[in-house]
């Protein structure tokens, strides 16, 4: 794997990497111009199913299956929505894409556009990204007074326009369905799945929502052909190049990009050149704040891909690598994490609005030296109701509409069970005082 | 005092209108068109473009109370908005807002007499690779130290 070059952050940090002139220079539009030219729209959904690539938003859907979705009778519109909401904790490397190489996602939609035959896509990004929403509209001029976009693309008969959307400001709206809410411009509550948004999405039209990384990385695969993606990473299952974001307690917080299924351990104290002054290595969440956290143990040996982060109890999700070392409070770290999901929590399902200001209040008490040692086993019940126990064998998530129940109910469970001599220490201190 | 689009934003507002393929659909960035001009939304603004996007008032102020990046009261010249999520707490964003609130002699929410600052905590920006990151406005400050803050807040007109 020490032979690998990165694929797409290949530009990243080059003056001049986001115009459309260096993109040109560089091959760019070259798949896009082939398959609005020369491939079928099953041709291109069939190539993606089997480079087997995986959803980067955090799902790890297969994205080809989820294309394939969309109601081949349907006479209604479709749509393609990038989704640039990026607001899961410990998650920067969309960022990095849109303003680097913003026309390698562009290429990606106008792709992903012809692929379920859509004639007019958005990017969802969130509100705070005022600058990269600029950029990406000055990326998409240029597209379009270049026959990159508009009408006849290419010299096709095939139509394609995309719009810039900027959210304002809601952690949900990176939840398809919640998302979908917010660009038809209604608060951001997401919808009870099925229908799913390939049936029935924006305007109750068939929509596909892919995120940032996944459509940057469909160029690639149509230049060099679904063997070849699966070549990259540990396992064919679950493959492609990775953007892992690691920060916290490392010397060198940034992305970077390594072959799904890259060790943890390699990541942190390789690439991020491991923890400040030489400090022991605590804990580690693995995929954004809503991943379980891992022990210092647990993380050693473990492979960056879907199946087997998941099989460790934790999840890939959005690769947001927080790493904690040994001088981390983890009453705090759980407390702050819980904080976000109450501030976050959009209100819709009463488990979750009402258990996650219940967990921030509990917290305050710990934290303000009034926890009670009841309070350790009331943190995981309530965590029971919001999101249930950490299982990722049932298929459908459980007592809230959208997933966010077990975003903040997994990971606060993750904290007390795994440091719960932390927590009753607060007590102790308490008690002794 | 009644509420209309200046020339240039009524400009941006019928090129919206067209953009999407619903009207209620262009609401955000309408929203975000008359916050840029006026600097919050109050009702009377909102009831006013509720009826430019042919919804009822109460619909559209349902949108705006949904989201923190819009404003319903004024707010100062800047607006400091340290973010206080996990990453950037492990990097010491609570002692910068420690900071700004004696600076300023204000607690999170409010602004200061002169109206030019309001300081706000907010969750994840999005930045955690170099953080503590602190949005001013629609500008990124990253790896914000007390001293690089004091330079970027002196030469803040």
């Amino acid at each position: 794997m020490s032979d690998f070059q990165p694929i797409l952050t290949k530009h990243v940090g080059v003056p001049g990497s986001s115009t459309l002139d260096y993109y040109m220079a560089h091959e760019g539009y070259r798949a896009a111009r082939r398959a609005v030219l020369e491939m079928s729209n099953d041709e291109i959904v069939q190539v993606v199913r089997e480079s087997n690539l995986q959803g980067r938003g955090g799902a790890g859907f297969p994205a080809g299956v989820k294309w394939g979705f969309i109601p081949k009778e349907s006479k209604k519109p479709k749509y393609l929505i990038c989704n640039a909401d990026e607001s899961e904790p410990g998650t920067f490397k969309d960022r990095l894409l849109i303003t680097h190489n913003p026309h390698q996602m562009i290429e990606g939609m106008i792709i992903a556009s012809k692929a379920i035959d859509c004639h007019l896509a958005f990017i969802y990004i969130r509100g705070e990204f005022a600058r990269e929403a600029r950029l990406l509209e000055a990326a998409l001029s240029e597209c379009r007074a270049n026959q990159v976009l508009g009408k006849g693309i290419f010299g096709s008969k095939y139509d394609l326009d995309i719009l810039v959307h900027r959210g304002a400001g809601a952690y949900i709206c990176g939840e398809e369905m919640a998302l979908i809410e917010s660009l038809e411009g209604k608060r951001g509550w997401p919808r009870i799945k099925p229908p799913f948004p390939a049936v029935e999405g924006y305007l109750r039209c068939p929509t596909i929502v892919n995120n940032v990384e996944t459509l940057s990385n469909l160029p690639h695969i149509i230049n060099e052909g679904a063997v070849w993606f699966r070549g990259i990473g540990a396992t064919a299952d679950s493959p492609g190049p990775k953007l892992y974001c690691l920060s916290g307690h490392v010397q060198r917080p940034g992305v970077y990009e390594a072959p799904m299924g890259t060790k943890l351990s390699h990541l942190i104290f390789t690439h991020a050149g491991g923890t400040p002054e030489g400090r022991k290595l605590k804990a580690v969440i693995p995929g954004g704040s809503s991943a379980p956290v891992l022990t210092a143990e647990e993380a050693e040996d473990l492979r960056m891909d879907f199946p087997s982060v998941q099989a460790a109890g934790s999840m890939l999700g959005s690769a947001g690598i927080i790493v904690m070392d040994e001088t981390t409070d983890m009453v705090q770290a759980c407390y702050n994490v819980a904080r976000f999901y109450a501030h976050e929590s959009c209100g819709q399902c009463t488990p979750c609005r009402e258990g996650t200001t219940w967990l921030t209040k509990i917290f305050q008490r710990f934290t303000n030296g009034q926890g009670r040692m009841e309070d350790i086993d009331l943190i995981l019940d309530v965590t029971d109701n919001i999101g249930g126990l950490i299982d990722f064998s049932r298929g459908s998530f459980g007592k809230t509409i959208c997933p966010f129940g077990e975003a903040v109910a997994w990971p606060v469970r993750a904290f007390v069970e795994k440091f719960r001599a932390e927590f009753e220490a607060y007590q102790s201190q308490e008690a002794a005082a | 005092m009644s509420f209309a689009f200046k020339a240039e934003q009524q400009k941006r507002f019928k090129a919206l209108l067209k953009q999407y393929p619903d009207k209620r659909s262009a609401a955000l960035p309408v929203l975000h068109l008359a916050q840029e001009q006026e600097g919050y939304l109050s009702t009377e603004i909102i009831e006013t473009l509720a009826g430019m996007l042919d919804i009822t008032p109460a619909s559209l102020m349902d949108t705006v109370s949904f989201y923190t990046m819009f404003h319903t009261k004024p707010r100062g010249k800047y607006l400091l908005q340290v973010c206080q999520t996990l990453s950037c707490s492990l990097a010491g964003a609570d002692q910068l807002v420690d900071h700004l609130e004696h600076k300023f002699h204000i607690q999170v929410g409010e602004t200061t007499e002169d109206g030019k600052f309001t300081l706000l905590k907010v969750e994840c920006l999005g930045s955690c690779g170099t953080a503590p990151v602190v949005q001013i406005n629609d500008d990124y400050y990253e790896r914000v130290s007390k001293e690089k803050l004091k330079r970027v807040l002196e030469k803040l007109p």
